[in-house]
């Protein structure tokens, strides 16, 4: 310190004792005692960023992501996307050649029916067509090609006749020959086979077939002669190869599908996720017998309000009574509210169902008290009421224990004085007692809305067909349907409005004013 | 820094024993994946307890996760690392695991027992090896189970009754999903039984369906767990409703409660077993040892002594014997009885693999309506 104000009796810059700047010095420590503090929560941070943020935005990620045409189908995709499908009424040529080498690839890997999976979320059908044509694309007629060009020259059996060719600058004359057979080396490869030993398959000659068909430059005797041959050639039609496998292949609907899913990120699934869906026309709506999850997310909010209102009003006096009654008075309820808290969810739930049920407690006293007849006891579980009862009490607790932190904290001196200053029972506690509780209040409802906004068991099991939430259909989706993208775009959805609404909670009421203790 | 070294002494002690642990632990474990509950037991006790009694060092753990199972298989192929060694599934889901490539396809000579007549594998299954993946074990139906105190004197013959709230009234239990309440409900509109699935493959014969459902959605509750309907119907809550068919068999016979099977247009279904895609050579050959013991022709007509599913093996059926507790014989109680089986339908698995997607959205709109 002394040196610092001799140097700086000098002019010169504060320093510290080791003669470095003060300004460093102090920087330095600064850094270091952040980086301390950052190494101490750095096991947390990753766990988080591991276990939640990723597999969070992995899973978001969905929503958009439709790798799966693009690679099954990789040559299909390039020449589908120069068919018009106003112009001509099925693919031409080059498509159905193209179709023809990725389906016999996709068939030998199995991915052939993961794509009819996925292409029939969009359009009913395709799952056997994929699942038919697979079993049939190995089996087409094709061998008719390799017998004829075995038959003009016997180099042709020959793989070997292929790799010089093929992986020379004659290629460039060939291209979809060209193509396949890098495609069926990678494959041996893959396999652990030498493509030099295996036999050449049918789509190879074929394809050999389809490029020579087109007149291209040749060089090299075998090919030339191949070439000078080709048009007095017997021929298959590959259309109908792929319509003896499955009709539905003659239908243009099926090839606009894939035509439309060809791309690497679709808004397909979100447009599924708002009732709309994806045309060739743009997005639209969908028919009214097929609409569903606008009325899901309208009737996820709306109850979800209702709960939260329905906790509020529960809550308070509870939470109340805890804060002002005798230690030992309210300790014993303060068990009593956590007591359900600890029971299991299920338990829970289905204790309502017992309770609620046509032939349950309830309706069993009503009509031994004759209030009800017998015959129209009330229906109170199955539908909205059960589900807003049973969840209220479950999230019950989540709203009492912030309201009593805040209000324990709450001096009952404020309440007298403001008492003993003319105020009636109802003024102090509207006036004095009420605003400082609100915090406690905003807390809760943040907790209970965002929990009831997510749940879903409950609602399952006693939700009937009015009561269900929109988390219902994202576990559908997630569990038996495998519609993954569709349930991460209604995840997406739903995270959105509860950001929106936290933005619009902040804007109105202020996050300042949310205390949990 | 003694603690340190403490600390790093018990760490790596910690580390040596826990890998140790885990690597016996590999080495014999099995991981079963069933249903739960009742099925899961007579699977327990009629293939793996004599199959442990022949292989001691086998130590099977079993998870009640069939319910998840096909999404459950997807998240662990995707993360590269499958716990499972054999899962029990439903003909449907296995068909799917089988197209999404998490499921091994199967050689039913090579990989399954033949009959003890010497009948192959295959042919003593026969129709039932729905899929290349799949290896059956029983045979169930989702049919009706009704109360017989509140029908009165003329109790249900035909599964129309649930559509008939006039003659009974009173709310039904129907699962909440299209399958099989699309097919009784066109069934009951006037549709051959042979038409179904074209009526139904039309977007009119699917309104058809629903407008039938429509007349009844006031009195249907709808459940999603099998054991819902036994529990409605016990309760009373329920004049009739649908569920498989062991489920009401141990409402009536075990718990003795007042209800009766219809089982008029029960609906067949298979269950069995699959294989996950990518075990090690290992697990492979331990499963492969383990599935060819429980699905040979003793094993399976074992079964129908604790639950009352038909054996999927036509050499089993006569070897079906009597419940192990109750002692009362089983084969009345198969749903492939011929007395049970007059009227019956198969699950239509192309059909539904097809059309479950849309005709899904359908559904789920007009219930939600």
């Amino acid at each position: 310190m002394a040196d610092a104000s001799v140097s700086e009796a000098k002019g010169g810059p504060m320093l510290a004792a080791d003669g470095t700047p003060l300004k460093k010095s102090l920087s330095r420590a600064l850094r270091r005692q952040k980086m301390r503090a950052l190494a101490l929560i750095a096991p947390l941070l990753v766990f988080v960023l591991l276990t939640f943020v990723l597999p969070i935005g992995d899973m978001l990620l969905r929503s958009i992501k439709n790798d799966i045409v693009a690679e099954t189908l990789p040559a299909t995709v390039v020449e589908l996307a120069d068919w018009d499908p106003e112009a001509e009424a099925l693919p031409g040529d080059d498509v159905w050649m193209a179709f023809y080498v990725d389906m016999w690839f996709a068939s030998e890997r199995k991915e052939h029916t993961r794509l009819g999976t996925r292409l029939n979320y969009e359009q009913t059908g395709v799952s056997s067509l994929f699942r038919k044509t697979g079993r049939r694309v190995d089996r087409f007629d094709t061998d008719v090609y390799a017998d004829q060009f075995v038959a003009l020259d016997a180099a042709w059996e020959n793989p070997a006749t292929f790799a010089s060719l093929l992986d020379s600058d004659a290629a460039d004359a060939l291209p979809v020959t060209a193509d396949a057979w890098a495609r069926w080396k990678d494959f041996n490869e893959e396999e652990g086979d030498k493509v030099l030993e295996e036999d050449v398959p049918d789509f190879l000659y074929t394809a050999l077939y389809h490029d020579l068909s087109k007149a291209p430059q040749v060089s090299g005797p075998a090919l030339s002669a191949a070439a000078a041959a080709v048009p007095g050639f017997e021929t298959v039609s590959l259309p109908e190869q792929f319509e003896d496998a499955d009709e539905d292949w003659m239908d243009p609907e099926v090839w606009k599908t894939i035509q439309l899913y060809s791309p690497r990120v679709t808004s397909g699934y979100f447009a599924n996720a708002a009732d709309m869906q994806l045309t060739p026309e743009g997005i639209q709506q969908r028919p009214e017998n097929e609409q569903i999850y606008g009325t899901l997310f309208k009737r996820t909010l709306f109850m979800s309000l209702m709960i939260t209102g329905s906790c509020i009003l529960l809550a308070y006096p509870v939470a109340w009574l805890l804060a002002n009654l005798p230690m030992r008075v309210a300790n014993l309820l303060m068990i009593l509210v956590l007591l359900p808290f600890w029971t299991s969810l299920l338990v829970r739930t289905s204790a309502w169902k017992v309770m609620l049920q046509q032939q349950g407690v309830i309706n069993d006293v009503l009509v031994w008290l004759g209030l009800v007849a017998d015959d129209a006891r009330l229906t109170m579980i199955n539908n909205q009421f059960g589900t807003i009862v049973a969840m209220t009490h479950i999230l019950l607790p989540f709203m009492i224990l912030p309201m009593y932190s805040v209000m324990q904290t709450i001096p009952p001196t404020y309440l007298r004085a403001a008492k003993s200053l003319g105020a009636t029972n109802w003024t102090a506690f509207w006036r004095v007692y009420f605003p400082q509780s609100v915090p406690g209040i905003g807390a809760g409802s943040i907790l209970v809305f965002i929990l009831a906004i997510g749940y879903y068991i409950t609602p399952e099991i006693v939700g009937g067909n009015t009561g269900t939430f929109i988390s219902n259909r994202i576990a559908y989706h997630i569990s038996s349907s495998l519609n993954w993208g569709l349930a991460a775009a209604l995840g997406t959805i739903l995270l959105v409005v509860v950001l929106v609404l936290y933005w619009a909670y902040d804007k109105i009421v202020g996050i300042d004013n949310v205390k949990l203790g | 820094m003694k603690l340190t070294k403490t600390l790093l002494a018990t760490t790596a002690l910690t580390v040596a024993a826990g890998s140790a642990m885990a690597e016996s632990h590999m080495a014999s474990d099995m991981t079963l994946v069933s249903w739960g509950g009742a099925y899961q037991s007579s699977q327990q006790k009629a293939y793996v307890e004599p199959y442990q009694a022949n292989n001691p060092g086998v130590n099977v753990v079993w998870d009640e996760s069939s319910n998840e199972a096909v999404a459950k298989l997807r998240a662990m192929n995707e993360a590269g690392n499958i716990t499972w060694d054999l899962v029990d599934v439903v003909a449907s889901d296995a068909i799917r695991l089988c197209d999404e490539g998490l499921a091994m396809e199967i050689d039913p000579e090579a990989d399954l027992a033949a009959a003890p007549d010497g009948t192959s594998a295959e042919d003593d299954f026969g129709d039932l090896l729905v899929s290349d993946c799949f290896i059956p074990q029983i045979v169930y139906s989702t049919t009706f189970g009704y109360r017989t105190d509140m029908v009165g004197d003329t109790p249900p013959t035909s599964v129309c009754a649930v559509f008939d709230t006039e003659a009974y009234p009173g709310k039904r239990a129907l699962e909440k999903r299209p399958i099989n309440n699309m097919e009784w409900a066109l069934l009951c509109d006037g549709v051959a039984k042979e038409d179904v699935y074209d009526v139904l493959e039309t977007p009119e014969g699917q309104d058809q369906a629903l407008a039938k459902l429509d007349t009844i959605k006031d009195d249907v509750i709808w459940w999603s767990a099998g054991a819902d309907t036994p529990q409605l119907l016990a309760d009373g809550e329920v004049v009739m409703g649908s569920t498989y068919n062991g489920r009401l068999f141990s409402v009536i016979e075990e718990q003795d409660q007042p209800v009766a099977m219809l089982w008029d247009a029960q609906v067949f279904d298979l269950d069995g077993w699959i294989i996950p895609a990518g075990l090690s050579d290992e697990r492979l050959a331990r499963v492969k040892d383990f599935v060819k013991f429980a699905t040979d022709t003793q094993r399976l007509a074992d079964q129908a002594k604790y639950i009352s599913y038909g054996p999927a093996r036509q050499s089993s059926a006569p070897l079906v014997g009597q419940h192990a507790e109750l002692g009362i014989d089983m084969a009345p109680h198969m749903p492939t009885d011929p007395n049970n089986a007059t009227n019956t339908f198969l699950y239509n698995y192309e059909f539904w693999a097809d059309y479950r997607d849309d005709i899904d959205a359908k559904f789920q709109a007009w219930l939600a309506q």
